[in-house]
């Protein structure tokens, strides 16, 4: 009994540890006060600032437009890469794998710094374009990395018995191949969206000056010297609070659905 | 005579740089049921691959109806394909399954204008067509009402018809069965197999089966292609293979058999196992020869009547037979019957002429090319062997400098003179140690004969084989190294022209 409550302690303690952040400023978005530690009275005042301002309104609208765009070309390309990649001979697929996955492995900023330089060698203005290219380039790894066990999973002779029963290799590969895969596919879409949404070091080393996301506006506002008034700062409480919720409710929604469709297979 | 539907001419196939198949030819007739048997890895797959259109041969061709379509791509070919594994589409239900190679077929319908005059059209099968077909295809395997299933719902042996109504929905010239029911239990197996010869009966396509199973293809075909390392040992129909089996390998590898080395010693007459039995095949006389006894030919009878007679080892009950082995002297035999023997006891044997069958012998000696090194060694198969050159040149001999001296006094260098190698198959011995012969390799045949065993060991890097006999058992696939003795080497030069000092 007294082992049962110490266990259900330690999680409590480390959840506890782990959310208070977040939690002290989804308390604190209810309130009147533009400063944590001085508690207002209970209101909606910053909820309704961050639907009322349209820099930041035109931002959200930015990243996520950024990132549906970046997360659908990286998964095009990274399925393509996998599929590639999975046909090739041994030595081939080894070598190329490897190489892919780079990206992943190398520290953020390098790759950042690396872009940046290769867009003004090549005469490149910073622009949407180029960003897109940046976010393309931390997402496609992770795509391949989610298609490929795919493929690995699926029986190897589907393909030859789709080309078997006359489907040209293209048909074989829509109709056959994709349909194995498909689950890969998007949870390579929905990584390649999650890691485009929170990016901050790629966005600003490849991004114009006048464009901004979510990470680099929030940094922008909260590094010191910068103009912006306490109550642009704490309307942030208000946009962390509702991202957290619609992160919970996701992960919510997708644990239950995922547990509901074990059960049925069973 | 037979319209021939697919020929295969000298077809090799290599994977890199693994030869596969090695200069197969053979045809198969219209509506016939032909199996490809082998033991696994001897190129059986890889065959029907290439008739399938998956792999493509390195040379040779492969034709269909006189037309080669070596080069085809598989949805170009008449040709379906049962995969081992089935390979249904799980995201398909059965009915989609089925329907799959109907819906990418295009069909040229002809039809007539309001002013007579009739024109084609080349269409796909309109959905009331793949309806039907795909009802009557259910029908054919005894799946009728399956067509809302999805796969995973069904047994093996219900996915495996799946698969061959998913193949012949297709009305193709040639059906392809890669080991089909190889994973279903010995008792389905059986059914499926009664029920295939059946559906091949009444569709009338020409059935290509590849098993390694030899009861399997005794039990269904017309015709069998015994296949071994890439080669084709032997073609004919089941009742040929069984009794007339062409060589030691295919005798050993269809049923069970006692094989003897033996000599012929007068017209139809054979000695083995020191007696002389009367036989049936014709060869020359002291011509050395294999000799392969069936065991439920071996007939028992009492020691007096017996023209061997032999002390009872081993009785194993089988069910429908008991396995007798007895030893006749140096030798054992192994004999199938419905009786009966204790252990121990003393019975006699007789064999007669028709369960005698005679074989001329693949191998009499190992040939190999060499090179002479060093040290007067030689080098040939992956290794370094100790030699006497000496017996290159007559009357030679080795000076102290390591030089050969010729009868008449000539000083020759033989580093790099190219050699022919031979050794006799009783001068080979092979060991666990693999640092203690001059090369080493792979046993990839034992065969048992009677009173030892013949082996054959393959080097790894250039595939030599070193045929042998031993009187110790060793396993398949053992890593091994291969000792010569010094003398039992024999070497001749393989060009007149040597290097001189």
């Amino acid at each position: 009994m007294i082992k049962k409550c110490l266990k259900a302690f330690y999680i409590g303690l480390i959840l506890l540890l782990l959310y208070a952040p977040i939690l002290l400023l989804a308390v604190y978005s209810f309130n009147e006060s533009d400063l944590i530690g001085t508690w207002g009275a209970p209101s909606f005042k910053h909820y309704t600032a961050l639907f009322t301002d349209p820099a930041i309104l035109g931002m959200i609208g930015n990243t996520l437009l950024l990132a549906l765009i970046a997360a659908v070309l990286s998964t095009v390309l990274g399925t393509v890469g996998a599929l590639g990649m999975f046909y090739c001979k041994k030595r081939t697929r080894t070598a190329i794998s490897g190489v892919s996955q780079i990206p992943i492995i190398n520290a953020e900023i390098v790759t950042a710094l690396a872009l940046a330089i290769t867009f003004v060698t090549v005469g490149m203005e910073k622009s949407f374009f180029t960003l897109v290219v940046g976010h393309m380039v931390i997402c496609t790894p992770f795509v391949v990395l989610s298609v490929i066990p795919k493929l690995k999973q699926m029986d190897g002779s589907l393909y030859e018995a789709a080309l078997d029963l006359g489907a040209s290799p293209a048909k074989a590969l829509f109709k056959v191949v994709l349909p194995q895969i498909i689950p890969g596919v998007i949870s390579g879409f929905m990584l390649a969206v999650t890691l485009s949404l929170d990016d901050y070091i790629v966005t600003s080393y490849c991004k114009p000056s006048t464009f901004n996301t979510i990470s680099t506006y929030v940094y922008n506002a909260t590094t010191k010297g910068n103009a912006h008034t306490a109550e642009t700062l704490s309307s942030f409480w208000a946009l962390t609070t509702i991202i957290f919720v619609i992160i919970l409710a996701v992960v919510l929604v997708a644990n239950l659905t995922g547990r509901k469709k074990k059960e049925e297979r069973r | 005579m037979a319209e021939h539907i697919i020929e295969l001419k000298g077809v090799t196939k290599y994977y890199d740089d693994n030869l596969v198949i090695d200069n197969v030819s053979f045809y198969v007739n219209k509506g016939e049921f032909i199996t490809f048997l082998g033991p696994s890895g001897c190129g059986k797959t890889t065959t029907l691959r290439m008739i399938a259109g998956f792999d493509i041969p390195t040379s040779g061709q492969i034709l269909l109806n006189g037309k080669d379509i070596s080069l085809l791509p598989p949805n170009k070919r008449p040709v379906n394909t049962v995969f081992q594994r089935y390979a249904l589409f799980p995201h398909l239900n059965i009915f989609e399954n089925i329907a799959f190679g109907l819906r990418c077929k295009k069909v040229v319908n002809t039809y007539q204008n309001e002013n007579g005059e009739t024109y084609t059209k080349t269409e796909r099968f309109s959905k009331k067509e793949i309806a039907e077909k795909v009802k009557k295809a259910l029908a054919v395997v005894d799946l009728e009402g399956f067509e809302k299933r999805s796969v995973s719902t069904l047994s093996g042996g219900q996915q495996q018809r799946v698969a061959i109504a998913r193949a012949i929905v297709n009305e193709p010239e040639i059906l392809l069965l890669d080991e089909p029911l190889g994973a279903l239990d010995l008792k389905m197996r059986k059914e499926m197999q009664i029920e295939l010869k059946e559906m091949h009966k009444r569709l009338g396509i020409t059935f290509i089966y590849v098993t390694h199973d030899q009861e399997e293809a005794l039990t269904m075909s017309d015709t069998i292609v015994v296949m071994a390392d890439g080669v084709v040992q032997q073609i004919g129909t089941p009742t040929d293979i069984y009794n007339e089996p062409a060589n030691t390998f295919v005798a050993d590898f269809i049923g069970e058999s006692n094989i003897f080395n033996g000599t012929v010693v007068g017209d139809k007459k054979v000695k083995f196992c020191g007696k002389t039995f009367d036989c049936l095949d014709k060869f020359e006389k002291n011509e050395l020869v294999d000799v392969v006894v069936r065991p439920e030919d071996v007939h028992m009878c009492t020691p007096e009547d017996g023209k061997l007679k032999g002390e009872v080892i081993s009785v194993v009950f089988k069910g429908i037979h008991y396995e007798i082995t007895v030893q006749v002297g140096r030798f054992e035999f192994v004999i199938q019957s419905t009786e009966n023997r204790t252990v121990g006891e003393t019975i006699g044997m007789n064999v007669s002429p028709d369960g005698i069958h005679l074989m001329k012998p693949k191998y009499t000696t190992n040939v190999f090319d060499g090179t002479i090194t060093k040290r007067n060694t030689v080098e040939f198969a992956d290794g370094e062997f100790e030699c006497d050159v000496t017996q290159l040149y007559p009357n030679s001999r080795i000076d102290e400098e390591e030089y050969l001296v010729t009868e008449t006094g000539e000083r020759i260098d033989l580093t790099g003179t190219e050699v022919r190698v031979e050794v006799g198959l009783n001068d080979v011995m092979i060991s666990d140690d693999e640092t203690a012969g001059g090369t080493t390799g792979h046993i990839i045949s034992i065969i048992y004969k009677g009173d030892h065993y013949r082996l054959i060991v393959r080097t790894e890097e250039s595939e030599e084989d070193f045929v042998f006999t031993s009187a110790d058992l060793w396993n398949e696939n053992d890593f091994v190294s291969v000792i010569i003795p010094k003398e039992k080497i024999k070497l001749s030069l393989k060009h007149t022209e040597e290097k001189k000092r």
